[in-house]
């Protein structure tokens, strides 16, 4: 409860800054439009109905649009997922594979994923096929560092004392070492998710396509009209669901590693 | 084989190391870390090999163990070579290489979960009644990471020796406790062997653990690693190691250590 008050009040105060600062008419409303523009326009875009005579042809726009991103996202990111996490365990168990994937992956990981954005234009045009190869690259080299780290984290004396209990080959693999390098693979995984939001974000502000408007096609139209108040509603819609799918995707597993591993802070 | 009948017949084993050496290639040169040692254990004799650190003790016990390969040399269980590891060798380590991702029951399951022809309800009665040996059965449901040090080791024991194992190799258990734990664990260790009459292995480098706890005290000295001397320890069971008749043969045995290893530096 009192975190939920102190959390209230850093972010009341924050909107009262914002309010001030918009007050005091430094700068032109049109670069620091009013809180109050900015809540005008999600509601606009969100719930809305508008009047019986003039319905409001924007309602539910910003749903459709996390909807088109969302969807982009996860497939994107589950592909890297399937991707990443056989391709890391073979980069950990295979010298070979980490003196050739695993530089790889190390380089392209450090590859700011905005950079990939040229190349997919060029191969698949403005196409969903761009934007897809963008969230995938961006997830997958993250995915494949973490998990390969876990596993070759793995306490040997874990994998030592299994074989001595007549534990062999696969049956190692999936009851010692994966759920062994466990926090560390969650961990990329979280990484990966991370990544694969920024590079979409990048993808939809360049890549403009007709299949669906994303939340990032809506913040470059924002840019392009003058319409900074669609700019931050949009920016604060990407926060929001950022610290939401933190919070569902991932806090859950993270919390029962901790649980169980005695690691980390409590709550 | 259900609980009973396992409980009825006392599984130890005949041990037999011939000729084994070792030598591990480092940075700075190579280790011979065993040189062809030669140990028979009869069927559950406790057996304890003493030596400072480094000296080869835990190699030995590694290829005891099948974890290793020797260089040449073989070790045999009554009278077949190893191959490997095997549930007829169960290893205890110094850090009780517990797996933090499983409870205290599954940890103990996890081996006779590998273990064929056992049904689920006949493994969970045996790894309640391993857990009720070391004195842990209310914490089944824990998690390892909540119990303490000495809870932990008990855990480990209770795994090690839920395959039903004929030899028990154990590295170094107790190392890493406090002197109160440790003395609890002495007395169960003794009441337990005692009782499941395994073959045991200890390695230790405390040199009155060996006595109090060995029928028999194979002393190692390094570089290379050899077995120098061997004593053996004919006091009554169970022996308490703060006894005076324990102090005398352990004194003994550090005497004769430091013998050895001052007989090795001035050689070299």
């Amino acid at each position: 409860m009192k975190r939920i008050v102190s959390a209230l009040v850093f972010f009341v105060a924050l909107i009262a800054a914002w309010q001030l600062v918009y007050q005091a008419k430094i700068w032109s409303p049109v670069l620091v439009p009013a809180p109050e523009a900015v809540a005008q326009y999600l509601w606009n875009n969100t719930f809305d109905p508008g009047t019986a005579r003039e319905p409001n042809p924007n309602q539910w726009q910003l749903f459709l649009a996390i909807g088109v991103t969302l969807k982009r996202l996860l497939a994107g990111y589950l592909i890297g997922l399937a991707l990443g996490l056989p391709l890391g365990l073979a980069t950990a168990r295979f010298r070979v594979m980490r003196d050739t994937l695993g530089v790889l992956a190390l380089g392209l990981q450090g590859l700011p994923s905005v950079c990939w954005v040229p190349l997919a234009l060029l191969w698949f045009g403005q196409t969903e096929g761009a934007m897809l190869f963008v969230v995938v690259m961006g997830s997958l080299w993250s995915v494949v560092l973490a998990t390969e780290a876990g596993v070759r984290n793995v306490n040997p004396i874990y994998v030592r004392a299994a074989r001595t209990m007549g534990s062999r080959w696969l049956h190692i693999w999936v009851k010692v070492i994966i759920p062994a390098s466990l926090p560390f693979i969650v961990s990329g995984m979280k990484q990966g998710w991370a990544f694969a939001w920024r590079s979409l974000m990048a993808a939809e502000i360049f890549v403009t396509i007709l299949t669906g408007f994303g939340l990032g096609n809506l913040l470059h139209y924002g840019r392009e009209l003058n319409a900074m108040d669609q700019v931050i509603g949009i920016m604060l819609v990407i926060v929001f669901i950022g610290l939401l799918a933190d919070k569902v995707l991932f806090s859950p597993w993270e919390r029962f590693l901790h649980r169980r591993w005695g690691t980390g802070q409590p709550g | 084989m259900t609980l009973q009948q396992e409980l009825a017949v006392t599984p130890s084993a005949k041990l037999v190391v011939e000729n084994v050496s070792k030598t591990f290639r480092t940075g700075r040169g190579a280790v011979h870390a065993l040189d062809r040692i030669t140990l028979s254990v009869t069927e559950g004799e406790f057996v304890c090999l003493v030596g400072p650190s480094g000296c080869g003790k835990s190699t030995l016990l590694n290829v005891i163990a099948g974890l290793e390969a020797p260089d040449s040399g073989r070790v045999l269980t009554d009278g077949a070579p190893i191959r490997g590891p095997g549930r007829d060798r169960m290893v205890m380590f110094q850090d009780s290489a517990l797996f933090p991702w499983l409870d205290v029951l599954d940890n103990v399951m996890f081996g006779l979960r590998l273990k064929p022809g056992l049904s689920k309800a006949e493994r969970e009665e045996v790894a309640h009644y391993y857990l009720q040996l070391v004195g842990l059965e209310r914490f089944a449901d824990a998690y390892i990471h909540e119990l303490s040090g000495g809870m932990k080791q008990r855990v480990a024991l209770a795994r090690a020796l839920a395959p039903n194992p004929r030899v028990l190799l154990m590295d170094e258990p107790f190392a890493a406790l406090d002197a109160l734990t440790r003395e609890q664990l002495y007395g169960d260790l003794q009441r337990i062997w005692e009782d499941r009459r395994k073959t045991i292995i200890f390695v230790t480098h405390n040199v009155r653990e060996a006595a109090c706890l060995g029928d028999r005290v194979a002393l190692f000295s390094p570089h290379p690693g050899r077995i120098r001397e061997e004593f053996k320890i004919p006091l009554p069971r169970p022996r308490d190691i703060n006894s005076v008749d324990l102090a005398e043969r352990a004194t003994e045995i550090m005497r004769a250590l430091k013998g050895h290893l001052d007989a090795r530096e001035f050689a070299t």
